[in-house]
């Protein structure tokens, strides 16, 4: 086979796995927006804070310890143990459904009704604070992050597909990372699908997605879906944190990943979590294979805003999004 | 009652008799967002020389010196709010730490009389003292790290890269795109083929530059970057298993928590310098004992000799000495921003002066004047070990390719003094 078009497969290979990773971010707005109608602005802080916690939990740091130590004098800064990967991931998704609580305790409950651009607002006062509160209770510096995770390009594929091309083929390049997070997020999907489909709660957080008066009218409570939603959308925003941690290491950036994810929403639709994963491999190849065939013609650097003008392009025929909800207006 | 408080209160001011303000050295630091964790040593370094000083000297020639932190996040519009609000304190001299906010505070540094030092960042053609008489680069600027790259392959290729391959991978913004002229001028004269690479910020995703450097197979990849840039790149060659000891980064893509996400897959990465690393020197053991022992550092103290910290200590010291030149001219302790500028100017930095400071062989000997704010242009080379997780020095200083580079300062500073109406001069 001609190299130039075993080179366009490997990067459209590439394309769909790192599609998986911007569905992952991707995910967790998608439940929030569906279940309560609020985009939630902090997404992207929480996969920071829950990889955050979760490093820290696995080193044993004590939590804000530089305040601690300011005021009483001391030097703590571990608590001189390490904590299995499994069991701090246990740990963090306990710490992450804590937050979904005190979110609802501290923020949504009094806001129950409101504008959504209020609710809006509320969340980027959320990821301001959240944003605030992981450097106080955690530290700004990098931290490896690592969970056993493989990483580096897979020989098994390389070596299987190095006889398809010339001598300047090397074989296709696929990331063991990636293909991880790839049956990590099919599994999340598969796990979330049947969560709402065929359990109690899971179809609450239906019923209250569809109209949550009608919900309230028969029995569901409004509090507990939302400490639910939230706890659900910390669990996804922890995967995400994991996968993209382990990449560049846990750090500040990695809030940053929601940029990301936009364009997935806008393509996929809001309200759809199998739009969600669509959304997000289109905009993976497509970002990959125009930045392959059209980037070394305009100086390369268009993966970021070819991702938006995809997603605009998609906004024009069907504003909802490929799987949103039809948009009707009652006159 | 009024009279009498009056009288006291007059009788104590005349009985301190006169008293001189601090010389004040704003830091405009960033110790939040996405890139606090290259901001934090820098700042912690750059206040704890300044603790130094005071605690163990009183000062600079009697003098003590205040430093005014103010938080930028590295964020251009928030570096010259804090340019603005900290202007009328009396500030000396400012060193922003970001290229985007140095470019906005070049003409206000210039209207206002008062030095911006940028200490390998910035405007590179800023080195024309000529053209700009407020701004000063030394020791080494973008161009200098540019060519401090193909000198360091030329020599370990027996002085030919012809036929060769160098991939830049550069932070898509006015900071990346720095090197790309000198290199392409450098390109032409050593005949080896240039292939830019760019990364849109913040860098987390780079899968597409790394699959093409697999395609293009460069022999070597140099990059400008900053923040998660750097660690994702790392990674990514490290996934390519691209050799790391080809892998040289520009300076700002050289510290610690760049390499350790990677683990030992760094290990052999290589990164420029214009300054030592390492703690085993004598300034570190007075900081440890005038400033961290006593509880005034102004982080917890672990950042020390950390590559960071290290620089931003250097570019205390540089600040420090330029302030001890100036009150030697002008003869007064009590020096303004533009005396400052006048030391800024005459600085003149040897070992022997290192040595006396604590920092023997830690950075360059070089004098300043007015027709070159840059200095030298002295580039060392680093080189990352994993198992024992520290940089070492693996090259001297070495000088850069000031034909290419003068031509080019010249050319880019000659364009600003036509459009901004200046006319060069160093009376």
């Amino acid at each position: 086979m001609p190299d130039q078009f075993l080179f366009a497969t490997e990067v459209f290979i590439n394309g769909l796995m790192a599609g998986v990773l911007y569905a992952l971010v991707a995910l967790g707005f998608v439940l929030i927006y569906k279940a309560s109608g609020i985009f939630n602005y902090a997404q992207g802080v929480m996969a920071l804070f829950a990889a955050m916690t979760l490093v820290g939990i696995m080193n044993g740091q004590v939590p804000f310890s530089h305040i601690i130590n300011a005021v009483f004098g001391t030097e703590i800064h571990h608590f001189g143990w390490h904590v299995p990967a499994f069991l701090a991931i246990i740990l963090t998704v306990g710490v992450m459904v804590g937050f979904a609580w005190l979110v609802q305790r501290l923020v949504m409950r009094h806001l129950v009704g409101q504008e959504p651009i209020i609710l809006f607002m509320a969340t980027i006062g959320l990821a301001y604070f959240l944003e605030g509160v992981s450097d106080l209770m955690w530290g700004s510096e990098i931290k490896k992050l690592d969970v056993g995770l493989p990483q580096g390009g897979s020989f098994w594929i390389e070596d299987m597909t190095a006889g398809l091309g010339s001598d300047n083929f090397y074989g296709f390049f696929i990331d063991n990372l990636d293909m991880v997070a790839t049956v990590v997020a099919a599994l999340l999907v598969v796990g979330l699908v049947l969560f709402s489909q065929y359990t109690k709660q899971g179809r609450a957080m239906r019923a209250v997605a569809d109209d949550h008066q009608a919900a309230l009218s028969v029995g569901i409570s409004l509090n507990f879906i939302w400490v639910l939603v939230w706890s659900v959308a910390g669990f996804v925003a922890l995967v995400a944190g994991i996968m993209w941690g382990t990449k560049s290491g846990v750090q500040f950036s990695l809030s940053l990943i929601a940029l990301k994810a936009l364009p997935v929403l806008m393509l996929g639709g809001f309200t759809s979590i199998p739009g969600a994963i669509v959304g997000g491999l289109i905009i993976g190849v497509g970002e990959k294979m125009f930045e392959f065939w059209i980037g070394p013609l305009v100086g390369g650097a268009t993966e970021n805003w070819f991702a938006y003008v995809l997603a605009l392009l998609f906004l024009v025929f069907r504003p909802q999004g490929l799987f949103g909800e039809k948009i009707i207006e009652r006159v | 009652m009024k009279l009498k408080l009056t009288t006291l209160a007059l009788g104590a001011v005349m009985a301190a008799g006169p008293v001189m303000a601090d010389l004040v050295f704003p830091s405009l630091s960033y110790r939040t967002g996405p890139y606090a964790a290259g901001g934090i040593p820098f700042a912690d370094g750059y206040a704890d020389y300044f603790t130094l000083l005071n605690e163990r000297d009183g000062g600079i020639g009697g003098v003590m010196t205040k430093l005014i932190e103010c938080e930028t996040g590295y964020n251009t519009e928030k570096g010259v709010e804090c340019y603005e609000s900290t202007k009328g304190e009396g500030a000396l001299v400012y060193q922003p730490l970001s290229t985007g906010i140095t470019y906005q505070l070049i003409p206000k540094v210039t209207a206002d009389n008062i030095p911006l030092h940028t200490m390998g960042y910035g405007r590179t053609s800023a080195a024309n003292g000529e053209v700009f008489s407020n701004v000063f680069n030394y020791p080494a600027n973008y161009w200098n790290g540019a060519s401090g790259v193909v000198n360091y392959l030329l020599e370990s290729n027996g002085g030919d890269l012809k036929g060769k391959k160098i991939a830049l991978v550069y932070h898509n913004s006015a900071y990346g795109k720095e090197p790309i002229r000198t290199l392409e001028e450098l390109s032409a004269k050593h005949g080896f083929e240039l292939l830019a690479l760019p990364v849109d910020h913040p860098g987390q995703e780079q899968k597409s530059q790394w699959l093409q450097i697999r395609r293009e197979r460069p022999d070597f990849v140099t990059m400008w970057g900053w923040g998660v840039m750097n660690q994702v790149a790392i990674q990514e060659a490290a996934n390519i298993r691209f050799p790391m000891e080809n892998f040289i980064g520009v300076w700002w893509s050289g510290a610690e928590h760049d390499v350790m996400s990677a683990g030992d897959a760094a290990d052999g990465y290589k990164a420029l310098t214009f300054h030592n690393v390492g703690r085993d020197f004598p300034v570190f053991h007075h900081i440890q004992k005038y400033v961290v022992d006593t509880g005034k550092a102004a982080g917890a103290g672990d950042q020390i000799g950390t590559v960071l910290y290290n620089r931003g200590m250097y570019a205390a010291m540089l600040a420090a000495e330029a302030a001890k030149t100036a009150q030697g001219i002008h003869g007064t302790a009590d020096i303004n921003a533009a005396m400052m500028r006048d030391g800024m100017e005459a600085l003149e930095i040897n070992e022997a002066k290192m040595a006396d400071l604590g920092m023997p062989n830690f950075g360059p000997s070089f004098n300043v004047s007015c027709e070159n704010h840059g200095g030298p242009g002295l580039v060392g080379v680093t080189q990352w070990d994993a198992s024992s997780k520290t940089w070492s020095l693996i090259s001297d200083f070495k000088p850069t390719d000031g034909d290419v580079i003068g031509a080019l300062v010249a050319e880019d500073s000659g364009a600003y003094a036509a459009e901004n109406k200046i006319t060069p001069n160093c009376n």
